[in-house]
């Protein structure tokens, strides 16, 4: 039987933080170079998606790179509300990145 | 007492500067014994970063420094000993947290006394960073001012309820400084790119910008960038490329873990942006030389066609009480809506005196959604327990913890549908029952500014101890 392979099984960091007090950034770095490339050219990972998962117009996104020296995926997009102040929920927005691990990669 | 001026190292001919960082973050304490080691590698400087917005508009706001006065006295002692003994210079940026001029006096006063009590001498360049409101204002009259990212316009108004502003520094006061005063034994600044003093004593020396920069960017959060992560980092800068090693054996410099690192909080992974211009790592590459050590080479950097600095600041919004309760009914979970919106009808009109834009009234669910809020993707469950959190802002405290405490008895007998347990919803671990928590701030300056002069803005005073 085969088993679903979702991104927190071969992703080695996913991970969200503050850029800045008005941005969050997600990083995704792949365990390696071929599971890196193997995901780069499946085009799962897309703008629509993060839209989705995020709630967000596809247009909110800040920025959607992939880095390959690091076999590495960032996308950075807005904080609900600005850090620190009234109605925070997360000061370092460091638990943000929990939509994307169970990101279904491949069956 | 003996008067001693460093060793006044020739580094253009020497081809190489040796930096040492102790941690990430002064303030946070670090390891003696690899910080002693990285010594024995001997540095040209220490260099050592202690600012950051990333834990909120408090410090801004306030005033309120990053650690405490004593951990930073811990800390700049251990670093004091190593530039009289050593005759290393150091460079400590972002004094305080925020940098606000009286955070870098507290940083001179901490050197003073520790210089005091162990009979140190040291000749002290301090750069100071507030920028006076009134010259803001002229520059946004003159258009000369834009959102850094997704803040709103600046306005005449939120320039003066802001507590204070300061400025980003860029390298160009530490270049000053280093050549008008041959004998600088320290430099302390207030708010400064994180880089700058990692990447000042190279770009004096006319070393590339882009692997000065770049080094910066990667040693101002120490051995972050190991595999595991590390404190102490020890950069070796040449004319065409850069190494890296932690001082700690048990962390690795490897070419993933750097390549990795320099997505760390940033927005974009290779366009960093800084005062005066852009370090591009499009054309980067690590390589691995040994085990532990990372040669980095390509980095470049751009300069802007007009000099720009982050101007940052903070105002205060109000005042916060909250309280903290748990649920575990589970027909009072199930309606925990209801419940909550009849607490705030009750509030209303218990305070229908007060206008409802004054104060506000936010509910944090845990256990529901208390951690991504409106991102949460997981609805379909009923939780075990809530933990609630009511969190209120008003413009006093003794309104906030008011309408804190009313709501708090009105939670706890609010009626619901299906109820059988009447004596009470709410479960309360703590007294008081309603916590003040003081002043909120909120960032309301976070602009770049187009300036004519990176040096003059920021005020230098040399002084000796």
């Amino acid at each position: 039987m085969k088993k679903n392979v979702l991104l927190k099984d071969v992703a080695k960091v996913i991970r969200s933080k503050n850029a800045g007090p008005f941005e969050i950034t997600l990083d995704i770095i792949l365990k390696n170079k071929s599971e890196y490339e193997k995901l780069k050219s499946s085009g799962v990972i897309t703008k629509e998606l993060i839209s989705e998962l995020y709630h967000l117009p596809i247009d909110k996104i800040i920025h959607f790179v992939y880095f390959d020296a690091a076999n590495a995926i960032k996308i950075t997009i807005p904080r609900p509300r600005p850090q620190g102040s009234v109605g925070e929920i997360d000061m370092h927005a460091a638990q943000q990145h929990v939509p994307l691990m169970n990101i279904l990669i491949r069956e | 007492m003996i008067r001693y001026t460093i060793k006044g190292v020739d580094f253009v001919k020497k081809n190489e500067i040796r930096i040492l960082t102790p941690t990430a973050m002064l303030g946070y304490g670090f390891p003696e014994k690899w910080f002693n080691k990285g010594l024995e590698m001997e540095p040209d400087v220490i260099a050592v970063d202690s600012g950051s917005t990333d834990s909120g508009p408090h410090k801004l706001g306030l005033g309120d420094m990053t650690c405490s006065r004593d951990a930073y006295y811990r800390d700049i002692s251990k670093l004091l000993k190593a530039v009289y003994d050593k005759k290393i210079p150091l460079f400590i940026s972002s004094a305080g947290g925020a940098g606000t001029n009286e955070q870098v006096d507290t940083f001179l006063h901490i050197i003073k006394e520790i210089s005091k009590k162990n009979d140190y001498h040291f000749n002290i360049a301090a750069i100071y960073s507030e920028i006076d409101k009134d010259f803001v204002k002229g520059k946004l009259q003159n258009n000369k001012i834009k959102p850094c990212g997704l803040v709103d316009e600046l306005t005449e108004e939120e320039i003066d309820l802001a507590t204070t502003i300061v400025a980003q520094m860029g390298v160009e006061p530490y270049v000053k400084i280093l050549e008008e005063k041959k004998d600088i034994d320290i430099i302390i600044s207030g708010r400064t790119y994180d880089p700058v003093p990692i990447a000042a004593m190279g770009i004096k020396n006319n070393f590339d910008p882009g692997l000065c920069w770049h080094l910066g960017k990667i040693m101002e959060c120490g051995a972050l960038c190991a595999e595991p992560a590390g404190k102490v980092i020890f950069g070796i800068l040449k004319k065409d490329h850069f190494k890296l090693v932690p001082l700690n054996p048990d962390n690795k410099c490897t070419e993933s873990s750097v390549a990795a690192h320099t997505l760390y909080e940033k927005s974009h992974p290779y366009i960093l942006r800084g005062p005066g211009g852009v370090t591009d790592l499009t054309e980067t590459t690590f390589s691995q030389l040994d085990e532990r050590t990372v040669k980095v080479k390509g980095s470049k950097f751009i300069p802007d066609e007009k000099y720009t600095i982050k101007l940052e600041g903070a105002k205060k919004i109000g005042f916060r009480s909250i309280f903290v309760a748990g649920m575990r009914d589970p027909i009072a979970i199930k309606n925990i809506d209801e419940i909550i919106d009849h607490v705030k009808k009750d509030v209303e009109e218990n305070f229908d005196d007060i206008p409802r834009k004054d104060y506000k009234m936010i509910f944090h669910l845990y256990g529901k959604n208390g951690v991504m809020g409106e991102h949460e993707f997981q609805k379909d469950f009923v939780p075990l327990e809530l933990g609630i959190i009511l969190e209120v802002l008003a413009p006093e405290q003794e309104l906030s913890e008011a309408i804190c405490s009313r709501a708090r008895t009105e939670l706890l007998h609010a009626p619901y549908e299906g109820r059988i347990a009447t004596a009470g919803n709410i479960a309360l671990p703590f007294t008081p029952l309603e916590i003040n928590l003081g002043h909120v701030c909120s960032f309301n300056v976070y602009h770049l500014m187009e300036i004519d002069d990176p040096i003059s803005l920021f005020p230098i005073k040399y002084l000796e101890v």
